[in-house]
């Protein structure tokens, strides 16, 4: 190969990437008003009062509860979680309806969920508002088969369960046309989803929205998960880290007369924390949340995952023990040593590490990429995102793709230009 | 007290944790669990046994002592079954009846009372800030507020310290003792359960004075009920199996700052 090649080539590579960056509606660091810079800092505050997309307090709401497999029996321990909880808000006229889905761990009625909600209510939509498949009232009510965290398998359980919830809704409400978005996890169900749709057709969805999704799941739990390592001295030293956290905050609790509002953004500020700390709240949060799903998985099965298969535990019993197993366990070592051994006989022909990196957008990118319903808005700093990461959804989305420069992981979804686009994005053309 | 008590806890989860749904145990001691806890030998052992992934001689901050758990978590059950056959269907039916600005009337009312719980505590801590604010609020409210029935205090940025007796006690150097799930009232310990009984002493004699007897029988089954559906907790919700223990620590850490505010 002659210089000349080289240069030619990695000339075409660059106008390519140049290409594709041009085309996608990159937003410049200029014109971007989100405040918060750092993507630790973004993840963890969110967006500050003051920047939040002015919505209505009070819409109306009804909480819903389905039985999705009235035949199933739980176990005594996870008694309560029989039936799906989701939420409606209607509009008293012909609407379009959208469905939300929550992120990893979320429920339909998290901070999120609740504000994506107040905006499309606003903007005339009728509004669903549903769980993560990795939401412990999910894999016990809604899930097949109790073990979360399956591309397909997910996509099918929530398809089931949208249609059982129009089934209801059909009759009582005039709609207009059925669109679809989720954040975080909930983007990457959402793109499975609208996959599936295509092929049963039941809601034959005008738009998709995808915020802030992984690409790959196993890469964006890995990165979650090695976020605890940044507990100053390793993780033996939590009960210190997290003494420290608890009296900062305490001083600044007591100075504090409201702690409404804006308190959140004033506290981290008052308590100074550094990124390392921020990347260590997040790497122990998400590890709680994943703590208490693969727990209730465990149970439902009876797999013998931290708990011993055939040993019974009532709705009373003493739970200490799991609980700290499973604060010293990552949500990789769920896919290692969990749901590839429970999935393992299905997929015969696939080894571990191709099972596990299967779970990812780009198994459907040929379908992304040829699906002009589907459109992406995403943060140049998301923290779930490996190093590269961003450049599938330039490569396969172009532009039908929004990267905002800042955000960190899902930080600006409050902000007013970021709800805009959201509502935009689903009003435009319709009628 | 309640709801402000859910509304810190979130804020402080939220802040310490991102907002997630159960609560840490880390660096638990394997060693140190009783026999109620160790596997029984015929049970084959799980992937991540306890023994193997829990390293020796390290204590949980997250622990709270609650030597009365089994009982603790019957009486939670108990209460989620009061607030699905009771409570909640009140609940519903009062805020299907009566319309939003006459149920803040209704909710304001009872704060005042609150209010003056936090002057009367306040004398008791010798704290004179605090007594100063909650005596402003309470002038303030009674009069130009039409008897507590409109906060105009806070309209006007005063400060709104809470201060009830198991906050006294604490201040003077009483421990909490072991934690508490009280009938209908929910997660509280000994010093707080306990210290229920003198803020609604204070309570009942200062309804006793100002309204006929009938009315205060029925003024408190309706604090009861604006306390209920200004609290958003609904047990066994977040759908976690560790949501008791979440719960035990969010209230204890909660009731720690509020004795050092």
């Amino acid at each position: 190969m002659t210089i000349a090649n080289v240069l030619q080539r990695s000339l075409a590579g660059l106008c390519l990437l140049l290409l594709a960056t041009f085309a996608s509606a990159t937003v410049t660091v200029e014109n971007y008003g989100y405040p918060i810079k750092d993507r630790f800092v973004a993840t963890v505050v969110g967006t500050p009062e003051g920047y939040e997309a002015k919505l209505p307090k009070e819409i109306p709401t009804k909480k819903r509860w389905l039985n999705v497999f009235p035949e199933r029996h739980l176990p005594d321990l996870i008694w309560y979680g029989q039936e799906m909880i989701y939420s409606e808000t209607l509009q008293d006229h012909p609407a379009p309806l959208i469905f939300l889905i929550a992120g990893t761990g979320a429920a339909y009625n998290g901070g999120k969920n609740v504000n994506m909600a107040r905006a499309f209510y606003k903007a005339g939509f009728h509004v669903v508002s549903l769980s993560s498949p990795t939401f412990p009232n999910f894999v016990t009510s809604a899930s097949t088969t109790g073990v979360v965290g399956h591309s397909e398998k997910d996509a099918e359980d929530l398809y089931r369960v949208m249609e059982m919830i129009w089934k209801r809704l059909d009759g009582k409400i005039d709609v207009t046309s059925f669109n679809l978005t989720g954040y975080s996890l909930g983007a990457f169900n959402s793109a499975y989803v609208a996959k599936l749709d295509e092929e049963r057709k039941s809601f034959n969805f005008r738009k998709v929205l995808l915020i802030n999704p992984p690409v790959s799941l196993y890469s964006s739990i890995s990165l979650l998960d090695r976020m605890v390592e940044n507990i100053p001295g390793g993780e033996d030293n939590f009960n210190e880290f997290f003494d420290k956290l608890v009296k900062a905050f305490s001083k600044i609790y007591k100075e504090e007369d409201d702690i409404g509002g804006d308190f959140l953004y004033q506290a981290y500020k008052a308590m100074d924390l550094k990124d390392e700390e921020l990347a260590a709240l997040i790497g122990v949060s998400f590890r709680m949340s994943s703590g208490s799903l693969v727990f209730t998985s465990d149970v439902m099965t009876d797999f013998g995952y931290v708990k011993p298969k055939g040993l019974v535990l009532d709705r009373y019993a003493d739970l200490t023990v799991y609980n700290q197993v499973m604060s010293r366990l990552g949500f990789t070592d769920y896919y290692h040593d969990f749901f590839y051994p429970f999935y393992k006989a299905d997929y015969p022909d696939m080894s571990r590490d191709e099972f596990i990196s299967a779970i990812s957008l780009r198994e459907i990118a040929d379908y992304l990429r040829n699906s002009p319903k589907i459109t992406v808005m995403h943060n140049q700093n998301d923290v779930i995102l490996e190093p590269g990461e961003i450049e599938f959804f330039n490569e396969v989305f172009g532009d039908r793709a929004t990267i905002y420069p800042y955000g960190g992981h899902c930080g600006n979804m409050n902000y007013t230009e970021n709800v805009a686009h959201m509502v935009a994005t689903f009003t435009e053309g319709a009628q | 007290m309640k709801h402000s008590f859910l509304r810190g806890s979130l804020l402080l989860l939220a802040l310490l944790v991102g907002g997630c749904a159960s609560g840490p145990q880390s660096l638990p001691h394997a060693d140190s669990q009783d026999e109620s806890q160790a596997q029984p030998a015929n049970y084959p052992e799980p992937v991540f046994a306890a023994n193997r992934i829990v390293p020796a001689g390290s204590i949980s901050i997250t622990t709270v002592y609650d030597p009365w758990e089994g009982m603790n978590k019957r009486i939670y059950n108990f209460n989620y079954h009061f607030d699905q056959w009771v409570f909640l269907p009140v609940v519903r039916g009062w805020k299907a009846v009566v319309p939003s600005p006459a149920r803040t009337g209704v909710h304001n009312f009872f704060e005042n009372f609150r209010d003056v719980r936090t002057m009367a505590n306040s004398i008791l801590q010798a704290s004179p800030t605090k007594l100063a604010q909650s005596t402003g609020r309470v002038l303030i409210n009674s009069t130009i507020g039409l008897f507590g029935l409109i906060d105009v205090a806070t309209s006007m940025g005063m400060p709104k310290p809470d201060e009830d007796f198991g906050q006294t006690l604490g201040h003077w150097g009483v421990g909490t003792g072991p934690y508490l799930v009280l009938p209908l009232l929910g997660p509280s310990n000994l010093r707080d359960g306990l210290g229920e009984l003198p803020d609604l002493v204070l309570q009942n004699y200062i309804q006793g004075d100002l309204l006929a007897k009938p009315l205060r029988a029925t003024a408190f089954l309706f604090d009861s009920i604006d306390t209920r559906a200004n609290t958003s907790f609904r047990y066994y919700e977040t759908g976690s199996a560790f949501e008791y223990q979440t719960v035990r620590w969010l209230y204890t850490t909660k009731r720690e700052l509020d004795v050092e505010k």
